[in-house]
C-alpha cells in the first residue's frame, strides 16, 4: 500500500536569523573593512542575511588582540579557570541546539536531521570533553606542565562549519591558546552565533576572534606573521599552498584535507549492516565530507545480491527541502561545488563508468544533485581518483583481500577507510594494511570526542581529537 | 565403521528453491549459519534513524487506520472468559462505536478452547478468529499434545494459528526438530481453502541475538511459515525495531529467492500509536510499501488499540479524547 509521509519542515524561525551580520573581533561585534558579503540558502539560492567581512587590517587587530590576550589573560589563566569558561560555552551550545540546528541547516543545506542529531550535539560533546581537558593538561602523555603554542590562525569549511569551528576552538583554548578563526565564505553564520555565545559566557576579548570572508581572508589569516600556529582543514590544493607559505617560517601547522576513501565490504560482511553504512559513508551531508566513504570495494563474490540491495536502499533515501524532518539528503551548498558534481560525474560517464542514479524525485529550484552510483569504476578514472565532495559512490570490484589494501591504498589520499567483515582476524589484518588515519570497522563516518581524527599524506597531518589531539595545541 | 545416514526430509511446501537447504539436519545448519551476520550496531543504529521519521497530518492519519486494521486484538489470559471474548468480538469489529469509518482489526486472538466463542461472536464480520496453540507460550510438551491443541483450535473455527517454537532445540541447536515441528503443525492447520494460516512465535526475547533471530526467521519460513511472528507477549524483551527490522529483512529476502510474500507480526510491548507507527515506517522502508497490508503485517497487541483511537480523534478533533469517552473492551 502506498504510503506518502506529509512534509513535516521544522520551523525556520526558529534560527533567529538577523538581517545582519558582523565579524567577532577582540571581544566585539565590528563592521569588517572589507565588502560585506551575502549567504544564500543553498535550497533555494535566495540570500539569508548580508554579512561583514574583515580587511587585512582586520586580521592585523584580531591577530593583536589575540596576542594581548595570550600573554595577559589566557595563557597564565590556570586551568581549571578556562575550563569554566568551555563548560559554560558547552553547555549553551547545547542549550540553543535547535536555534544552532536550524541555522546550519539554512545556510548550508543539509538536512536537518543530520544538524539535530549529529552537528551540533557532537560539536557540544567536543566542547564538554575538551573542557574537561584544561585542567588535566599535565596528565596528557605531554610532559609534567606542558605550554600552550600561542595565538592559533584557523580556517575552516563549509561542509561542518560550527563542529569544524568548535574542532580548532575547543582544543586551542583548553591548551591556552588564542584564536583567529576563519568560517568558510558560503557558511559564516553559526561560527558568529557560536562567537556570541562565547562572548555571552564572558570569554576575555581578543582570545576567540571569528573574521568572515572569502580565500583572501584566509590567506591573511594564514599568511599572518603574527601567528604561532595555523591549523586549516579544507582542500589538497589549498593546504599544499599554505604549507609552502609556512615552510621556513618556524610557526607549526595541521592539515586536515581531502580524501578518497575505500570502504571495503568482504563477502562475509553483515550484508544489510554494510549496506546501510556504505550509504552513510557517502549519502552523509550530501558526500560534502572529507572522509567520505566514496569508493566502495566490493568483493565480486557478491556483488550482485550486494548491488541490487544497495540500489533498493539508495531509493528509500528522501532528497529535498533540508528543513523538512524526513529528508535524508539535502542541497548542495554552492553552485560552483553543484557543478563541479557535474563535471565529474559526466566525466565518469565518459570514461566509461556505468552510471545509476535514484529514481527520488528532486525539488524544482534550489541545488540538488540525485544519489548517484557508478559501477564499472577502474581505478585509472577520474571519479576513483579525484574527490568529487558530494552523493557519488564509485564502485570498484576487488577478488581477493590483497588486491582491496592495493586498491584502497593507490590513492595520493589516506584520511579514512572502512572494514566491513564479521571476522575479527580480516578486520585487523586489513585496518593494519589500509594507509588511512581513521579506520572504521563495521560501521562509517562516527565521530567522538575522545577518538583523533585526522590524515596521512595528501589528506594532510596532525589529529583532531582525543588526547592526541591535544598535541596539535600544546609545546611538550 | 558404521554411519548413521539421516533419512532425507521432505521440504516444506513452499520450500522448493531450498530443498537443498532442508534435506538432512547438517544441510539445514550449514544453510542458517551460512546466512550474512547481523551487526547489532548497525542495525540498532538503522532503528534510531528510522524512528526520527516525523509522521504528521494526512499521512498519520493513513498511518493510524492502517495500524488498527492490522491489529490482532488480543486476550491470553488464564482468567479468559466467554464474556470477556465476546467483549473484545465486539470491539474488533467496531474499534469506534462514534466513528463508523474505523476500519476494523484483522483478527481477535485468543487460546484455543475460546476460540469458538470468538468464531461466533465475530460471524460475518470479516474479523478473523485466530488461536494459539502448540503449548503456548512455553511450546513445553509433547508432538502430540502440540498437534492436538492446533486441532483443537482448527476445528473450533479458527482461521489464523499462532503457534511457538522449540527454542529449547533451537537453542541446542537441534534445528531439524523445529522445523519437523513447523511442519506438522501446518499439516495440522488443514489444507485447500480451509487451511489455517499459520504464524510461527521465534520469542526472539529468549533467543540469542540478532543472528539467532535471523536463523529463527528463515528457519521458520523454510518449513512454511506463512508469518514469523516476534514474541508471545509473556516475555521481555517482546517486539523491538531492531529486531522487526531484522525479521522484515528476511522476508524481504525470501520474496526475492522465490516471488512469494510472506508477513511479519510484531507482538508485545507495543503500546502506542507512535510505537505503532515507527513501525509501520520500518516495514515501509525495510521490507517496502508492498508489506503495508494486514495480509502481510501484524501488530499483536491489547492496549494499542486505545491509544491509536485517540490518537485518531486528536487529529481529526483537534484536541485529546479521554479514553472514557471511547467505548473499550
Amino acid at each position: 500500500m502506498a504510503w506518502e509521509y506529509a512534509p513535516a519542515p521544522e520551523s525556520a524561525a526558529l534560527a533567529n536569523l538577523k538581517p545582519a551580520y558582523r565579524p567577532f573581533v577582540d571581544g566585539e561585534f565590528v563592521d569588517g573593512g572589507g565588502e560585506p558579503l551575502k549567504t544564500l540558502n543553498p535550497a533555494t539560492e535566495e540570500p539569508l542575511a548580508e554579512v561583514g567581512t574583515a580587511s587585512h587590517e582586520d586580521v592585523d587587530r584580531a591577530v593583536t588582540a589575540a596576542r594581548r590576550a595570550y600573554e595577559q589573560v589566557w595563557g597564565p589563566m590556570p586551568g581549571a579557570e578556562r575550563a569554566k569558561y568551555l563548560f559554560r560555552i558547552a553547555r549553551v551550545v547545547a542549550e540553543r541546539a535547535r536555534e544552532l540546528a536550524v541555522l546550519e541547516t539554512l545556510d548550508n543545506g543539509k538536512p536537518i536531521r543530520e544538524s539535530r542529531d549529529v552537528d551540533v550535539p557532537t560539536a557540544s560533546a567536543h566542547l564538554f570533553h575538551h573542557a574537561g581537558w584544561a585542567d588535566k593538561l599535565g596528565y596528557a602523555g605531554l610532559g609534567p606542565d606542558p605550554k600552550p603554542v600561542g595565538v592559533v590562525g584557523a580556517v575552516i569549511p563549509w561542509n561542518f562549519p560550527l563542529l569544524m569551528a568548535v574542532w580548532k576552538i575547543a582544543p586551542a583554548l583548553a591548551c591556552g591558546n588564542t584564536i583567529v578563526l576563519k568560517p568558510a565564505e558560503t557558511t559564516p553564520l553559526t561560527a558568529l552565533v557560536l562567537a556570541e555565545i562565547a562572548a555571552d559566557a564572558g570569554l576575555p576579548p581578543g582570545v576567540l576572534n571569528v573574521l568572515p570572508g572569502a580565500g583572501d581572508v584566509g590567506a591573511a589569516v594564514v599568511g599572518h606573521d603574527g601567528l604561532d600556529k595555523v591549523a586549516f582543514t579544507g582542500s589538497t590544493d589549498v593546504g599544499k599552498e599554505i604549507q609552502r607559505r609556512l615552510a621556513g617560517t618556524g610557526r607549526r601547522l595541521t592539515l586536515e584535507l581531502g580524501g578518497k576513501a575505500a570502504n571495503i565490504v568482504y563477502d562475509d560482511a553483515p550484508l544489510d549492516q554494510a549496506v546501510d553504512g556504505v550509504v552513510d559513508g557517502i549519502f552523509f551531508n550530501q558526500g560534502h565530507v572529507c572522509c567520505a566513504g566514496s569508493r566502495l570495494l566490493l568483493q565480486e563474490s557478491i556483488e550482485q545480491e550486494f548491488m541490487e540491495l544497495l540500489r533498493a536502499r539508495i531509493e528509500t533515501l528522501r532528497v529535498g527541502d533540508p528543513l523538512d524532518k524526513n529528508t535524508d539528503v539535502g542541497a548542495i551548498n554552492s553552485r560552483p561545488q553543484l557543478d563541479r558534481i557535474v563535471d565529474l560525474a559526466a566525466a565518469g560517464d565518459a570514461e566509461g563508468a556505468h552510471r545509476w542514479t535514484s529514481s527520488c524525485p528532486l525539488p524544482e529550484r534550489g541545488l540538488f544533485f540525485p544519489p548517484t552510483v557508478f559501477s564499472g569504476v577502474e581505478q585509472t578514472m577520474r571519479v576513483a581518483r579525484e574527490e568529487i565532495f558530494g552523493p557519488v559512490l564509485s564502485v570498484l570490484m576487488f577478488r581477493t583481500p590483497d588486491e582491496a589494501i592495493v586498491k584502497a591504498n593507490n590513492t595520493p589520499y589516506g584520511l579514512s577507510a572502512g572494514i566491513w567483515t564479521e571476522k575479527g582476524s580480516k578486520a585487523l589484518w586489513t585496518a593494519q594494511r589500509v594507509r588511512a588515519g581513521v579506520v572504521w570497522t563495521n560501521t562509517f563516518n562516527r565521530f567522538d570526542p575522545t577518538a583523533p581524527f585526522g590524515g596521512y599524506r595528501e589528506s594532510g597531518f596532525g589529529r583532531e581529537g582525543g588526547q592526541v589531539g591535544l598535541e596539535a595545541y600544546l609545546n611538550a | 565403521m558404521t554411519t548413521t545416514v539421516p533419512a532425507p526430509r521432505t521440504a516444506g511446501r513452499s520450500a522448493g528453491a531450498f530443498a537443498d537447504a532442508v534435506r538432512d539436519d547438517a544441510s539445514l545448519r550449514r544453510f542458517l549459519h551460512g546466512l550474512p551476520g547481523v551487526d547489532h550496531v548497525g542495525v540498532e543504529r538503522r532503528a534510531a534513524t528510522l524512528a526520527t521519521r516525523s509522521i504528521k497530518k494526512e499521512s498519520k492519519l493513513q498511518a493510524l487506520d492502517m495500524a488498527i486494521s492490522m491489529i490482532d486484538l488480543t486476550t491470553l489470559e488464564g482468567a479468559d472468559t466467554p464474556g470477556k471474548v465476546r467483549s473484545l468480538c465486539a470491539q474488533a469489529r467496531r474499534p469506534d462505536p462514534d466513528h463508523a469509518d474505523v476500519p476494523s482489526v484483522a483478527a481477535v486472538c485468543v487460546y484455543p478452547d475460546l476460540a469458538g466463542v470468538a468464531v461466533e461472536a465475530l460471524r460475518g464480520s470479516g474479523v478473523a478468529v485466530a488461536a494459539v496453540a502448540t503449548a503456548f507460550p512455553s511450546g513445553r510438551s509433547s508432538r502430540a499434545v502440540k498437534l492436538a491443541d492446533t486441532a483443537l483450535a482448527v476445528e473450533a473455527g479458527a482461521r489464523e494459528i499462532d503457534m511457538v517454537i522449540d527454542r529449547g532445540a533451537f537453542l541446542t541447536g537441534r534445528y531439524g526438530a523445529v522445523f519437523d515441528e513447523i511442519v506438522a503443525v501446518k499439516e495440522a492447520c488443514g489444507s485447500g481453502d480451509h487451511r489455517a494460516h499459520l504464524k510461527v512465535i521465534l520469542e526472539t526475547g529468549e533467543l540469542a541475538g540478532y543472528d539467532d533471530v535471523r536463523r529463527a526467521s528463515w528457519l521458520a519460513l523454510l518449513a512454511g511459515a506463512d508469518v514469523i511472528k516476534t514474541s508471545t507477549g509473556k516475555v521481555s524483551p517482546a517486539a523491538t525495531l531492531p529486531v522487526v527490522q531484522v525479521m522484515l529483512q528476511a522476508v524481504r529476502d525470501w520474496q526475492r529467492a522465490t516471488g512469494e510474500h510472506r508477513g511479519v507480526k510484531a507482538a508485545g510491548g507495543i503500546r502506542t500509536a507512535k510505537d505503532a507507527i515507527r513501525h509501520l515506517v520500518a516495514v515501509n522502508e525495510v521490507a517496502g510499501p508492498a508489506w503495508l497490508t494486514p495480509e502481510l503485517f501484524r501488530f499483536g497487541a491489547s492496549a494499542l488499540l486505545g491509544d491509536l483511537l485517540r490518537q485518531r480523534r486528536t487529529q481529526l478533533e483537534g484536541h485529546y479524547a479521554d479514553r472514557d469517552h471511547i467505548g473499550g473492551a
